[in-house]
Order: C-alpha cells, then structure tokens, then sequence
C-alpha cells in the first residue's frame, strides 16, 4: 500500500515540478468551480418563492421530516413525567386569540366532527370534566428553547372524540369505525385568531389533554381558561390557550406559527 | 531530489469539503436558534465571566429574530451533515484510511511531544509523516464529536419520540447543553486547525486540494519513523 501510494518517477525536480503545476492547476480549477457551484445552489434556495414564510424547497423537506417522525411515532412513546414538586408557573408567551371581548359563562366549545353532512356540536366544561380525569406532570418546551415541569389535569383528547364518535366518518364509536379517522385536526380560539393544526395521531395521544387545571388550580383566563391543550408530543406553539371550536378534518388544517414559518409538525 | 507523493484519497477530499460550508451552516443556523434562549453562561464564583452571547456580537451578525429562519436550515441542513458523515466513516473504513486516522499506543506520547513543539518548549521535532498523534486524536475527537451532536441533537428534536434517548443524556435541558458544548468545541478545533494549516504551508495545504504532496526522495527519515504509518496496523 506504501508503495502504491508513490508516484516515484525517475525524472528531475523541474519535471516534478511541472507535473505538481499541472494537477494543481487542474484541483484548484475543479475546486473553483464545486465552489461557487455550491455558492450558486445557496443563492438559488434561499431566492426560491417562499411556502408560509420559508423558501419552498426548505418547507417540503420539514414536511418531510413530519411524515418521517409520524412512521416513527407511537402512543407507547411516552414524554417522562416528573415529581410534581418541580413544577413552576410557565411564561405567558402569547395572548393572540386571548382578547377580553369573552364571557367564559356563555363558553362552549364547538366542535365539528367528520363524518358528513358537517354538524356542529356543542360542549359545555362539565361535558369535559365529565370524562376521566387525568394528571400528567410533564416538561412544557417553547420552541423557543426554554422548558419548564407543568401539571396538567383534563381530559384525555382521545377519550372525548371516542366518546363522541368525532374522529370517524360515520360518527360511530366502535372500533371498526376507527380504521378510517379523520387523519388531521384543527384547534382554534373562540375568535379564531390564534389556530393550530395537528395530525391526528398526536391528537389521539395519551398524554394530549383538554386541560382545564394547571398546577393544581383552575386554569387562569391568561393561561388559557376555561379549557386549552397540553400535548408534551409538541411544543409549546401547539398548547392552544381558550380552546372555541375543534374541527376534524380530511384536509391538513393551517397552523398560526407555521404560517410564519415554522415547521407544520412541531412534532417532540 | 523531489517527487510527488499521494496524501489524500479523492474521496476524503470531497467530505472533507462538503462537511466545511455544511457544519459552518449548521452552526451558523444553531446560533439563530440558540438566540432565543441564550441562557448559557461561563460562570466563576458567582459572577457571570462570559455571556453566550454579548448583544454585540449578535448585532454584529444580524442574528436576532431568525427564529423560524434558523431552525427550517438546521432541519434541512443536518441530512447533508449526517450523510456526508456517514459516508466518510464507511469510507475511511473501506479503504482502510483509518489505520492513519485512529489513535494508537504511540498517538498520546507523541500529541505531547507535538504539542510541546508547536509552542516552543521543546526543540526537536516530532516525526514528520501524514498524521501525527495530535492530529491522530484531533481527527478522531472531532467525529465523535460529530456522533454527538447527531446524537444529542436528536436527543432535543424528539425528547418524547426519542425519549431512550434522551433521558440517558441526562434529559431535554442537559442534551441542549450538551449539544451547545460540542458546537463551541467545533469552533475551537476550527482556529486550531486554521492556525495549524497556516503553519503547515503551502504544500500541506495544497495536498487537501490536490491530493499530493512535493517531498524529498528518498526520504532520509522515512525510515527513523516508527511503525505507526506502516500498513499492518497490529497495534490498534
């Protein structure tokens, strides 16, 4: 191999370094160009129409890398939870949707289901407390890059759209009306102002509640009263405060953030 | 007299160049994220000694506010990344060019004799062949390094998902740091290898180009050098 790698000719140091000339000459020139070959496809991407805020190149490959972490995604995937006395109060980061023009004492919460002709059915909060409740302490993480323990208490999402036939197309609950769920929904303010959209996979996920408490007390109006989403299978963009209407949907709903662009799936 | 002497395969010039713009991008687009939440500092009893960042430096670099921007490069960015390295390992172990690039019993005597010498405090000069055990560590230390950030970044982009992965590395808040380190190691090794290269010169330099190296033939002090750049690497 040592003796492969020598190009030992008998010839003399002006020879050498005409040789050294020449393919230098030739690397430097293929360099040049690789180089502002590369400079070029950047100058390309980041000049491309933009899809929802980014470069459409960029947006297909994060939806992309969404379709990737839904084949890998299970409801046996777990988010750790922790002792519930590390929990803190998290930041108020938005308040679009949050506007005071609201009266929570003639809330409800409208919900349009699959299956067809479209009704729309509407939901008290004793309808959601009504459901199992359920505590999770989890770690709340903004996109950001800031977490922080939470404890949430609600209803498990999937017990209410199971309960309610939301997800199927015939509006039945039995488990042979579950093979064709509707595959996206979307979660928006009384107001519609602030909206998000999920796969329906993270919706259904244990751990994603219709969460009316938060560190063991009520939910406050600035934390999302009287009802808002917990979903530690996103971040924190996807924990809609004042959840006013959920629509279960065929189409991929938009999203408030990823209209800014940000990634659609914002998937953890 | 001098001839031509074959340094560096085509292939690990092409991922050696390709990783360059690739990790410089990854950075780059991880300190657009990182603004968002530049909590980290290096403290001494008490007081803060260095902020990451000064808003000097951010200001300087037009990063504030890219949130969204850095976080759709670092997503795209990261398969070249992943891919290229990937390709480089199978590479170096197909074509057997890992022999000069893992450390072995003789690297960590001779990076201090190497070490020593670069600065001075030592006069006579370590064996001069492709690479010498600093360099030896220096380039296996910077692709574990890469492992880790491959690692530790998945370990924040899927903390649930990846939660096996995750936990051991110490949770969501401890990976973050982690991957943060590594990043600020990448750009250590990048002065480091900047001020070496400049050292080195021109024919140095020109071999990760060009694939060759000028040297004297025969070579007087090939063989005073040890065994380490000898074909059959039974020591490792």
């Amino acid at each position: 191999m040592a003796d492969t790698s020598q190009n030992s000719t008998p010839s003399s140091d002006e020879q050498v370094q005409r040789e050294a000339t020449r393919r230098s000459r030739r690397a430097f020139l293929v360099s040049g160009v690789a180089a502002l070959a590369s400079l070029g496809g950047w100058r390309w991407l980041v000049s491309q129409p933009k899809e929802a805020g980014i470069p459409w190149p960029l947006r297909r490959v994060l939806d992309a890398n969404g379709k990737l972490a839904g084949e890998y995604f299970s409801d046996a995937h777990l988010a750790p939870v922790f002792p519930k006395h590390l929990v803190r109060e998290p930041r108020t980061n938005g308040n679009v949707g949050l506007g005071s023009n609201f009266d929570p004492a003639t809330w409800r919460l409208q919900v349009s289901s699959l299956a067809e002709p479209k009704r729309i059915q509407a939901f008290t909060l004793d309808d959601i407390k009504a459901l199992p409740r359920v505590e999770i302490t989890t770690e709340l993480k903004c996109i950001e890059g800031w977490s922080v323990v939470v404890n949430w208490a609600g209803a498990r999402f999937a017990d209410f759209a199971t309960k309610y036939g939301l997800a199927t197309p015939d509006g039945g609950t039995t488990a042979a009306s579950a093979d064709a769920l509707a595959p996206y929904v979307r979660v928006a303010t009384p107001d519609n102002a602030y909206y998000v959209g999920l796969d329906i996979a993270s919706a259904l996920h244990p751990q994603t509640l219709l969460c009316y408490e938060m560190n063991g007390q009520p939910l406050t109006p600035e934390h999302g009263a009287p009802l808002r989403l917990a979903m530690p299978v996103k971040y924190g963009i996807k924990y809609l405060k004042r959840i006013g209407n959920i629509q279960f949907m065929s189409q991929r709903p938009a999203d408030y953030w990823a209209d800014r662009g940000y990634d659609w799936n914002a998937g953890h | 007299m001098k001839q031509l002497k074959e340094k560096h395969p085509l292939a690990i010039r092409w991922f050696h160049w390709i990783n360059f713009p690739v990790l410089t991008l990854m950075i780059w687009s991880g300190l657009l994220i990182y603004w968002a939440n530049d909590i980290y500092r290096i403290r001494f009893a008490g007081k803060t000694l260095y902020h990451f960042f000064p808003d000097s430096f951010y200001k300087a670099l037009h990063v504030p506010f890219r949130l969204a921007e850095g976080m759709s490069l670092h997503f795209v960015f990261m398969w070249l990344f992943v891919i290229n390295g990937v390709l480089y390992v199978a590479y170096t172990f197909v074509s057997g060019e890992w022999r000069y690039l893992l450390p072995n019993r003789h690297s960590f005597r001779e990076a201090w004799q190497v070490t020593l010498y670069d600065l001075g405090l030592r006069k006579t000069e370590p064996p001069v062949r492709k690479y010498n055990g600093a360099q030896r560590i220096a380039y296996t230390a910077v692709l574990l390094m890469g492992i880790g950030s491959l690692l530790t970044g998945l370990a924040i982009y899927k903390p649930t998902q990846l939660a096996w992965l995750t936990q051991p590395l110490g949770g969501y808040e401890s990976a973050r740091l982690q991957h943060f380190i590594l990043t600020i190691g990448y750009v250590l090794f990048f002065v480091i290898h900047i001020a070496q290269v400049i050292r080195a010169g021109w024919n140095n330099f020109r071999s990760m180009i060009a694939g060759f190296e000028a040297v004297e033939s025969p070579a007087p002090t090939a063989s005073v050098a040890p065994a380490a750049d000898r074909p059959a690497p039974t020591s490792i």
